[in-house]
């Protein structure tokens, strides 16, 4: 078979698998079957929901004069929400029948190729927009809402955002770059945390000189992990990683002499600029660069140093890419066995993927301390590795703009819905936004899997890019 | 032909589990040559190729290579001896460009030559570079077989295996990458030990060719005798050129 002829074959083959996927919805030869189609579809969409509706919905539980429960029932509301869905879905169906009649082989031209380099371009922009927004963030907030006092809920929620992006990122090089699953990445947290709380704690070290300490724990950490793990991989890893969180966990509430077990540490030193305190005293921060005092200081330089260290983060994780050791992790997640036979030593490169990724960890996790000013081995449960995780997966392995988009979205998400007063006007008076804002952030994820399963920017940007002169070249000759 | 082989297998013995793939291998390639191993599927041929580079383990007898039993060494410390393989399966970095796949096989000489070297494989597969910075998964199997033979000779190999290159390929794919395979060797000396199933093509290219079923070698001899013989021709050439 000539070229030619494996061409026609490849493109005889793509609208077939095209039009197989249409298939589901009406777009059957007979109008008739269409419209069977649409009905039968709607109508199993509104099964479900009555399923649905029957634990959710159909009683309504109250407590009654005498303290017993009263059960009101709520038909119509069942039969309402069920003919919502059927209509609903059908109108679905006759839109994107419509659409596909009136836009036929849209899908099919898109070609993969051609589109990439622009993603890549679009995707640079939005981070620089994304930094510009970052950095001006505080004085936006203060100015709209009248001053830095009324903007702390703001900026304090900012700086959760951008600790969980900094912990997506670290991870990122381990579960992105890497490929390597890692469902305990809140032990390297945890590590970093406990680090600076004891050391300064203890000994009365400053911040700046722990921040390091805990970031070469964390490594430490990160290579012991490592090394039991070298030959696991996917499901297997992400266990024996599980566990590796879970210990570390369970080490810290249960070795009380050292870490005073779940009782935590508190009264940890609070930040300091650069060894001047963030006080009213005459050797406090305000006073010293001639300022009045104000306690949003403290928060506003938090947030300057949350900032910095995740935009370390990125520096040195787009930096790694396009070394030779970046490079062999992305070719480690992409074949191992390919990578043996290149003379790239695997043992090494995981190790350091696991000691670089756990270090960034680390260094939040000092950060988190500073910022706590108590630390216990609560805020270090499953659940945070999870968000982590779904950070990472959510914005598209390996993609740091896509990464940061998803850490706006999983931890400012669930606060914004809270404040959803709005659908009030949907639902009525009693709405609480506040209840149904899990529920809300839930429908939004599974949406969102639907949609993008490969994350928000699942396309990976080259580390090296167009016939460009010097820049092949330079990357590799760099290292060894 | 020089008195030490390049590369020597004696004896060799490969298990997977309990089941022996490979029951006492015996294989020479000279430098310069191009030497063919035949056989059925599961004879045992990527075997061979495998546990040239370590994986799985030669359990007895010796792979001296250069004068050097490489046979205890990790796979990647073998890859760094200027041998280099295009494994089955081609194996290349789907996700990742053509440019950096071959970055990668570079890796072992630390990016020296890197410009030189890139120029030299565009040069044998023009094909290559009009895709440079297209990702190795959107490639045709024939590209991705280039790439892989492309990203093995990136490390300048003295040795350069070649796992059933034609796989899956069109014939005239085939006969362009085995024109590569001979322009390689005559041009610049290249030592390669090829696998293959397509008997009728390896053994018009290679020097001298082995035959191998169920883990033993059961026949050698020169690529034009090989040809000839009926054994051969009954077993592997049946329905003739093909």
């Amino acid at each position: 078979m000539t070229n030619l002829a494996r061409a026609t074959t490849a493109a005889a083959d793509r609208p077939g698998t095209a039009r197989g996927g249409a298939r589901a919805v009406p777009q059957a030869p007979s109008p008739q079957g269409a419209m069977a189609a649409a009905l039968k579809d709607a109508a199993l969409a509104a099964l479900v929901m009555l399923g649905l509706s029957f634990p959710i919905l159909l009683l309504r539980s109250d407590v009654g004069s005498n303290n017993e429960l009263v059960l009101t029932p709520r038909v119509p509301l069942v039969v309402a929400a069920c003919a919502i869905v059927f209509f609903g879905r059908l109108a679905i169906a006759f839109v994107r029948g419509a659409w596909r009649r009136s836009h036929p082989r849209r899908m099919a031209a898109a070609s993969p190729v051609g589109t990439r380099p622009v993603v890549g371009r679009v995707a640079g922009l939005l981070g620089y927009a994304l930094t510009g927004a970052a950095i001006a963030f505080p004085f936006l907030a203060a100015y709209a809402l009248g001053g830095l006092t009324p903007a702390r809920y703001w900026i304090d929620l900012a700086i959760l955002v951008l600790t969980y992006l900094m912990l997506g990122w670290g991870l990122n090089i381990v579960v992105g770059l890497a490929g390597l699953l890692d469902l305990g990445y809140v032990a390297f947290y945890a590590v970093g945390a406990y680090s600076y709380a004891l050391l300064s704690t203890t000994f009365g070290v400053s911040f700046w000189i722990c921040l390091p300490v805990a970031g070469i724990m964390a490594a430490f950490f990160g290579i012991l992990l490592g090394f039991p793990v070298l030959r696991l991989r996917g499901d297997y890893l992400a266990i024996v990683t599980l566990a590796f969180g879970e210990i570390i966990r369970l080490v810290l509430i249960n070795w009380v002499s050292l870490t005073n077990g779940s009782a935590g540490i508190s009264s940890i030193p609070r930040v300091s600029f650069f060894g001047i305190p963030f006080t009213r005293e005459d050797d406090g921060f305000a006073a010293t660069f001639g300022l009045a005092f104000d306690p949003m200081q403290r928060i506003i330089f938090l947030y300057y140093l949350i900032l910095v260290l995740a935009l370390v983060t990125n520096a040195v994780t787009l930096r790694l890419r396009r070394l030779p050791i970046g490079r062999a992790w992305e070719a480690l997640r992409e074949d191992e066995i390919a990578c043996r036979a290149l003379g790239i030593n695997t043992r090494n490169t995981k190790l350091t993927a696991f000691a670089i990724g756990a270090m960034f960890g680390g260094f939040a996790g000092s950060f988190f301390a500073v910022r706590q000013g108590f630390v216990s081995p609560e805020s270090f449960n499953f659940m945070e590795s999870a968000i982590i995780l779904s950070i990472v997966v959510l914005g598209g392995m390996g993609s740091q703009v896509g990464v940061a988009i998803a850490a706006v979205a999983m931890v400012a998400g669930p606060e914004l819905l809270r404040r959803l007063e709005i659908l009030q006007v949907v639902f009525g008076e009693h709405f609480d936004p506040n209840q149904y804002r899990l529920l809300l952030f839930g429908l939004a994820m599974a949406a969102m899997m639907v949609w993008r399963p490969r994350g928000l920017i699942s396309q990976r940007t080259p580390s090296v890019l167009l016939h460009g002169g010097g820049s092949p070249a330079a990357a590799p000759a760099e290292a060894r | 032909m020089s008195p030490a082989p390049l590369l020597s297998i004696r004896g060799v013995k490969a298990f997977y589990g309990r089941i022996m793939a490979l029951k006492g291998v015996d294989l020479e390639v000279n430098e310069g040559e191009i030497v063919t191993l035949i056989g059925a599927n599961g004879a045992g041929k990527s075997t061979l190729m495998m546990t040239i580079f370590g994986n799985p383990r030669a359990q007895d007898g010796a792979i001296v290579y250069g004068g050097r039993d490489i046979s205890r060494l990790p796979t990647h410390e073998i890859a760094r001896l200027s041998i280099a393989q295009s494994p089955e399966g081609r194996r290349i970095f789907p996700r990742m460009t053509v440019r950096e796949n071959l970055q990668m096989g570079a890796a072992v000489l630390g990016g020296a030559h890197y410009e030189e070297d890139l120029e030299r494989v565009c040069g044998l597969f023009p094909r290559l570079r009009e895709r440079l910075d297209q990702r190795g998964g959107t490639l045709s199997g024939g590209e991705q077989q280039m790439l892989a033979i492309a990203r093995a000779l990136m490390s300048r190999p003295r040795l350069l295996l070649l796992d059933e290159p034609s796989l899956g390929l069109a014939p005239l794919i085939v006969k362009q990458i085995f024109s590569v395979i001979r322009e390689l060797n005559q041009k610049e000396g290249m030592t390669v030990l090829l696998v293959e199933q397509n008997a009728f093509h390896a053994l018009r290219l290679a020097d001298r060719g082995y035959i191998m079923v169920n883990g033993e070698i059961t026949m050698t001899g020169s690529g034009a005798d090989l040809l000839r013989s009926s054994e051969v021709q009954a077993a592997y050439l049946e329905g003739g050129r093909h």
